[in-house]
């Protein structure tokens, strides 16, 4: 390898590279580490920050049981594993719904001809310059009060009562069937986006139109021609829309703050917060579980890497 | 083919459209035109809303004569205004940063690719984890921070306990999720469309390093800027929620609740989702007002 005065830009490089790794390496350590996490003991150099001396690995097991007691007698106190049970549940519903929907609307929007379409396509698109704080309350106004006025509609389902497993009222709730505190909530206004819509018709536009027009004058329906012929001529734009959806799903916060009181409807990012409660933050553990809660991440980003690359760059390059 | 039948398919397109426009009215549209009507009004969400007409924004922008001066209607409000905008900071920040990595790595140097992924890293774990992360380093008794600063023989700092400290915390790790990501990307594929002969034609005309980037890359790069510069505006709303959510609850005393912070104190925590709401049209104002600022004064015109 030759050197050139270029190579010298190897050493700030080098150097950003350790910076933005570290933290991630701390997360990782300290996990491991001992309980309550006094980062460094008496006689420790700093190196033992990224190298403790006894990894304890039954850290995770205490994370994903929930043993987050300080006191190891204490049973277990936060669940874990509905938590995740709960984010995983919610972000793949969303992930396929959103998909779907948006991507027999964009059929719509791209594909067929029909009056009015682009005077609602520019509604849609209107919407998108608006924030999500705007329409906050009123989903939430909308939550509250679905359940009461279905009831009126339909009197002969209970809509607001709590459904449990089985009958026993000691298993763990499965929330209401609409409203706050159900999966309705944390699910149901996120199926369909304006943003899903107009992401998968720009991709459409780009699909040759003969392709379909072929199919549709061999007497093909219009719903084979967008299941067989469209849809999979679009994977990458499914796949781009997808990953941004599930990792839009899986890091929500607001909604789910707003919607859920009962601890068992609790995604991850509320459920992570019972782990401070329990007096004192046990850094260890929450590390652990914080490092539990990037695994689906990054699987997802690997997987989908280069439809994740491509959508961050659509719409913001020409060319 | 031109038969009359053929040049509509409504009835298809209705059956295609018809899931996504149910759920766009009912959970976008329909929220939109509420909370047009509910910024005007008083509302606790138990009683039915009663309207007050302006009485929102006359509270939240008004000011009063008092004996010791004039007086904000509501001296959080602006407060909360101020913490927005210094937690705007990021955005001007992140695009100078992200720039030069960008210039940098589009150099053609070796493992380019390794760096880009490292870089990059951070922005896709983008979350609840990382908050909790940070608000480990920034402990004031087990953070990496206090220890680092423990061994240099420098005194320890409370960071997000501290209100004149977490604003800059804040920034720091803001910056650190987002300096390598979508910006670094968009940049690195925006320099591969400027034309090498633009440079050539500068590097003819005796233009050093940097008047070749200020004249040639800088303009070349307008469209991308912008199109970081909003796209952040819109998300940097967005953060400022979970990351005081998740890390600070807004304190120490409201040093980092921002606006979207306080919609959601406003409306959950003292029910005054009337008043909320008029918050959330001031924000969606200022997002407006600065994305036209900002294109008029970039001459963009793609977004």
């Amino acid at each position: 390898m030759k050197f050139t005065a270029r190579s010298l830009w190897h050493v700030p490089l080098l150097l950003f590279a350790v910076t933005m790794v570290m933290p991630l390496a701390l997360m990782f350590t300290t996990s491991l580490g001992t309980v309550r996490m006094a980062l460094l003991g008496p006689g420790d150099s700093l190196w033992h920050v990224f190298w403790p001396r006894v990894w304890h690995w039954h850290n995770y097991a205490d994370v994903w049981n929930g043993n987050v007691g300080l006191d190891a007698k204490v049973p277990a106190q936060v669940d874990f594993i509905r938590y995740y049970a709960n984010s995983v549940v919610v972000a793949v519903c969303v992930t396929i719904g959103n998909v779907f929907t948006s991507a027999c609307a964009a059929y719509a929007f791209a594909r067929l001809r029909w009056p009015g379409r682009d005077r609602i396509f520019l509604l849609y698109l209107a919407t998108m310059m608006v924030p999500a704080p705007v329409t906050l309350i009123p989903q939430f106004a909308l939550m509250k009060h679905l359940s009461d006025s279905l009831q009126v509609i339909a009197p002969f389902i209970n809509w607001s009562g709590l459904r449990y497993f089985g009958t026993s009222a000691t298993a763990p709730l499965l929330g209401r069937l609409v409203g706050l505190d159900s999966y309705f909530a944390l699910i149901v206004p996120s199926l369909c986006t304006a943003y899903g819509t107009f992401l998968l018709r720009q991709f459409l536009l780009t699909i040759p139109r003969e392709l379909d027009e072929a199919a549709r004058i061999d007497g093909a329906t219009h719903w084979q021609t967008f299941s067989r012929i469209i849809l999979p001529l679009a994977r990458p734009g499914l796949a781009t829309l997808a990953i941004f959806t599930f990792m839009g799903a899986w890091s929500a916060v607001l909604w789910p703050v707003v919607v859920t009181n009962l601890e068992s409807l609790y995604t991850l990012p509320l459920g992570m917060q019972e782990f401070q409660a329990q007096g004192g933050t046990q850094w260890n553990l929450m590390m652990g579980a914080s490092l539990l809660m990037l695994l689906p991440v990054i699987v997802v980003f690997l997987v989908g890497q280069r439809s994740f690359i491509r959508g961050l760059t659509l719409g913001a390059v020409k060319g | 083919m031109k038969a009359r039948g053929m040049s509509s398919d409504l009835r298809p397109a209705m059956a295609f459209l018809m899931p996504n426009l149910i759920g766009f009215l009912v959970f976008t549209a329909g929220p939109i035109l509420a909370s047009i009507y509910l910024c005007f009004t008083s509302w606790d969400a138990l009683q039915p809303p009663h309207w007050i007409g302006l009485g929102n924004f006359h509270r939240l922008l008004g000011f009063h004569s008092t004996p010791q001066g004039w007086r904000a209607g509501d001296p959080d409000f602006w407060r909360y205004l101020g913490n927005t905008f210094y937690m705007l900071l990021v955005l001007p920040l992140n695009i100078a940063g992200s720039l030069a990595l960008a210039l940098v790595l589009n150099q053609r140097l070796r493992f380019q690719a390794f760096y880009r992924l490292v870089y990059f890293l951070p922005s896709i774990l983008y979350g609840v984890a990382i908050f909790f992360l940070w608000k480990y380093m920034f402990d004031p008794n087990y953070g990496l921070f206090n220890a680092l600063l423990g061994r240099m023989g420098l005194p320890p700092s409370r960071w997000l306990e501290d209100a004149r400290m977490a604003k800059p915390a804040l920034i720091f790790m803001m910056l650190w999720l987002t300096i390598g990501g979508a910006s670094m990307i968009i940049y690195l594929a925006a320099l591969q469309t400027v034309p090498e002969e633009l440079h050539e034609a500068a590097r003819m005309d005796g233009a050093n390093r940097l008047q070749q980037f200020w004249h040639v890359t800088w303009p070349a790069l307008k469209p991308a800027t912008f199109f970081i510069f909003t796209m952040g505006l819109i998300a940097n709303l967005q953060w400022n929620f979970d990351v005081a959510y998740i890390m600070t609850d807004g304190g120490p005393y409201g040093a980092t609740t921002t606006l979207v912070f306080y919609l959601y104190l406003k409306a959950y925590r003292f029910f005054e989702m009337g008043y909320a709401s008029a918050i959330a049209w001031i924000l969606f104002a200022i997002t407006l007002a600065l994305t036209l600022i900002v294109r008029s004064r970039s001459g963009e015109t793609t977004l």
